[in-house]
């Protein structure tokens, strides 16, 4: 076997660079130059603003109705990378409805990635639909730009939820464009530690996890939000042992 | 409370707290900037720094930067100041201790004393004389220094460079995990850690993972120790449910409040401490914490405001964290300088410096300091930056760096060195991996008398069967 069909075999389970050619002690130049090839693009893709029109029409489409926007203090994509505390705040909630009493609300969130909305909010937010209700009612669904994870608090407080779902555009990576993050918080109010939050991340079908497996650890952790009080640290993630684990979290056919 | 003065040219600057004096004398970044206390110009930064060099060391023990009826990271530094062993120094001031490390570097017994002062340095003492320094200074100093820590490899030896072997998934998939595992071992990587960020904190997919490396680290006999860096918590509860534990892993702070944001106490860190050391799985050391730690994470979890509800710098609150891990003894610790972000450190010219300032002031005060020499994509760097500061940090003997396959982490999304970059580092200063490892990778036919990592068939090599699950 060559070294090209043993690394071959091997990269069918993991977008790594793994085996890559040598000169000397250092990588071939095909290598390095497909490297910083994926580098320029990463970084244009961060600055590319999520495409709210195509989000919209994605959802509506779904039969998922229209979401309400809300914006963040920032006034562009530079100033969201230097100001994450603006990026925190919503600039306006006044049209959103108040203490809807919901047990659940979803956020979609550019984060620093909206391709990663474009591409996976839509089926994501239909999976987590089709776990989540109608065991627990849902409240409209919240489109937020130039977002942080904390102004989902706000927004998660002015509509009353129960527990809070921020769906969010994860740092563009090199092989890795578009990749969601999930961010549960139980009982959501502005001020809220990252260690009262839950992390569900990489959600990137085909490569990530899918939209439906996403959605059956989203649905473990709201249990478990809801039978402990609260979310964070003290809230583990148990789906894994609750599954039959037939199809455990390696089988992404 | 001591105000400050400074007169340079027509203008006579003034800075009304030893916090701001610290912010304000602090290399220019993002962060300080972000939370308002860096120096306004270069002037009043010049001014500042100028003014820090005439502070007694002293003034550090009765002017706390962070009040210790708040903050219990203020108490601990308090608690582990030695006072006997800081009268060799209690004499000098900020700039004064910056000559006398200067000199000291140059003699013999450099190590000794510098050892010998560990304990008599508080981290506010430490990162005021950082400030002063260039980065020359921080990289001649922080070679002098040695730390070694053990459990099945010994870090931090003279001439020994070692390497976390980093094979992150972003599904946790065996088959991916082991495939980048491979790809290390082949290139040499590993002897500080094979360490996984899992994807998510469950502590079944934790669990299995720990299982995973300690299979491979039985199966071919690999001098080294795994580790899965999940919360505190989740390590305990797996160690009480029999898992294989080698190192516990904690990303820690410098204020009470920022480890309160990583839902972590001194206390529990320390219970956590306990529980692995009793698990007694090292052979050669019983340093079980692998810590992590990085400028910003303070003002991200918004708990960086100091005496008087003024800001403290990000670069003061990060060499207080080394107070927190120090307490614990830990095998490793390190900076993930370029990963935090650009709204705390800009560019490439500002993670190159905070890295150095993070190795100098950890090694001082007597950790085994490396480095995740990294970036991510909304940083203004790039591999050329890191390659700036893994020189650098190699010429400062650092005792281990993070390394990914191509430098390319596909389950956090930044760049991180690759294997390939360690070999670069060892070729150039003569390093070789800890002696445990090295006499396995020499053993195995990977690795040459002389020290290269050979080209080998992974297909004939002793892991082929590694590559066979896939």
């Amino acid at each position: 076997m060559s070294d090209d069909d043993f690394w071959a075999a091997l990269r069918r389970t993991t977008q790594s660079r793994i085996g890559l050619g040598r000169a000397g002690d250092t990588m071939a130049l095909g290598d390095v130059l497909a490297f910083r090839a994926a580098h320029a693009q990463a970084r244009d893709a961060v600055h590319v603003p999520v495409d709210v029109d195509a989000l919209v029409a994605d959802l509506e489409s779904r039969g998922l109705g229209t979401p309400l926007l809300v914006a963040s203090k920032v006034a562009d994509r530079g100033e969201y990378l230097r100001r994450p505390d603006l990026g925190r705040q919503p600039r306006d909630l006044e049209h959103l409805p108040r203490d809807t009493g919901a047990d659940i609300g979803i956020v979609l969130a550019d984060g620093l990635s909206g391709q990663a909305l474009t591409d996976h909010a839509p089926a994501l937010v239909a999976a987590l639909v089709e776990r989540l209700t109608p065991r627990y009612s849902l409240a409209p669904l919240v489109v937020a730009t130039n977002a942080r994870v904390a102004l989902g608090d706000h927004v998660g407080a002015h509509l009353g939820v129960e527990t809070l779902l921020v769906l969010v555009g994860e740092r563009p990576g090199l092989s890795v464009p578009s990749s969601l993050g999930i961010y549960l918080t139980h009982h959501p109010r502005p001020g809220r530690r990252d260690s009262e939050r839950n992390c569900v991340s990489n959600v990137h079908p085909p490569d990530g996890l899918d939209h439906a497996h996403a959605a059956r650890i989203v649905d473990a952790l709201v249990a478990g939000a809801r039978d402990l009080g609260e979310s964070g640290v003290r809230l583990k993630d148990t789906s894994r042992s609750l599954d039959a684990a037939a199809d455990g979290p390696a089988a992404l056919s | 409370m001591t105000v400050f003065r400074q007169t340079l040219g027509p203008t006579t600057y003034t800075f009304g707290h030893l916090v701001e004096l610290m912010a304000k004398a602090s290399p220019r970044r993002s962060g300080d900037e972000l939370a308002g206390c860096a120096a306004e110009t270069d002037a009043e930064r010049a001014a500042a720094q100028w003014a820090l060099a005439d502070v007694p060391l002293d003034l550090f023990l009765t002017e706390l930067l962070v009040p210790a009826e708040t903050d219990d990271v203020t108490r601990l530094v308090l608690e582990q100041h030695d006072a006997a062993a800081y009268r060799q120094i209690s004499h000098l001031t900020v700039g004064g201790l910056r000559d006398w490390l200067l000199d000291t570097v140059t003699r013999d017994d450099a190590a000794d004393r510098l050892a010998g002062i560990r304990w008599a340095l508080t981290p506010e003492m430490v990162a005021a004389v950082s400030k002063l320094m260039r980065n020359q200074d921080l990289v001649t100093v922080a070679r002098a220094v040695q730390v070694t820590t053990a459990f099945r490899t010994t870090v931090g030896l003279p001439g020994r460079l070692s390497t976390r072997l980093q094979p992150n998934h972003p599904t946790d998939d065996p088959r991916g995990i082991t495939a980048a595992t491979l790809d290390g071992l082949l290139l040499g990587a590993g002897d500080a850690v094979i360490g996984i960020n899992p994807a998510t904190d469950s502590p079944q997919a934790v669990s299995d993972l720990l299982h995973l490396l300690d299979d491979v680290r039985q199966r071919y006999e690999i001098p080294t120790q795994s580790c899965v860096l999940t919360h505190v918590t989740t390590s305990i509860g797996l160690i009480e449910a029999g898992a294989p534990v080698d190192l516990v892993f904690q990303s820690i702070a410098g204020t009470q409040g920022a480890n309160e944001g990583f839902g972590v106490t001194i206390d529990l860190l320390r219970e956590a401490n306990e529980a692995a050391r009793s698990l007694r799985r090292g052979t050669v050391g019983d340093n079980v914490m692998y810590l992590e730690t990085g400028q910003g994470s303070v003002l991200s979890a918004d708990a960086h405001l100091g005496t008087e509800g003024r800001p403290v710098d990000q670069q003061t609150l990060e060499a207080r964290a080394y107070a927190v891990a120090r307490d614990l003894d830990p095998f490793l610790i390190n900076t993930v300088v370029g990963f935090i972000g650009p709204e705390y450190l800009y560019d490439g010219k500002q993670v190159v410096r905070a890295g150095l300032e993070d190795h100098f002031c950890a090694k001082l005060l007597g950790l085994q300091m490396g480095a995740d020499v990294c970036y991510t994509n909304h940083t203004e760097a790039d591999q050329d930056d890191m390659d700036v500061l893994l020189t650098l940090l190699a010429a400062a003997r650092v005792g281990f760096v993070i390394c990914v396959p191509g430098a390319d982490d596909v389950m956090l999304g930044y760049q991180s060195l690759g294997f390939h970059d360690a070999l670069y580092a060892r070729d150039l200063f003569g390093t070789r991996p800890a002696p445990e490892f090295e006499e396995w990778l020499t053993r195995c036919g990977l690795m040459s008398e002389s020290g290269r990592v050979l080209p080998v068939d992974p297909s004939t090599s002793v892991l082929r069967t590694l590559g066979a699950g896939a």
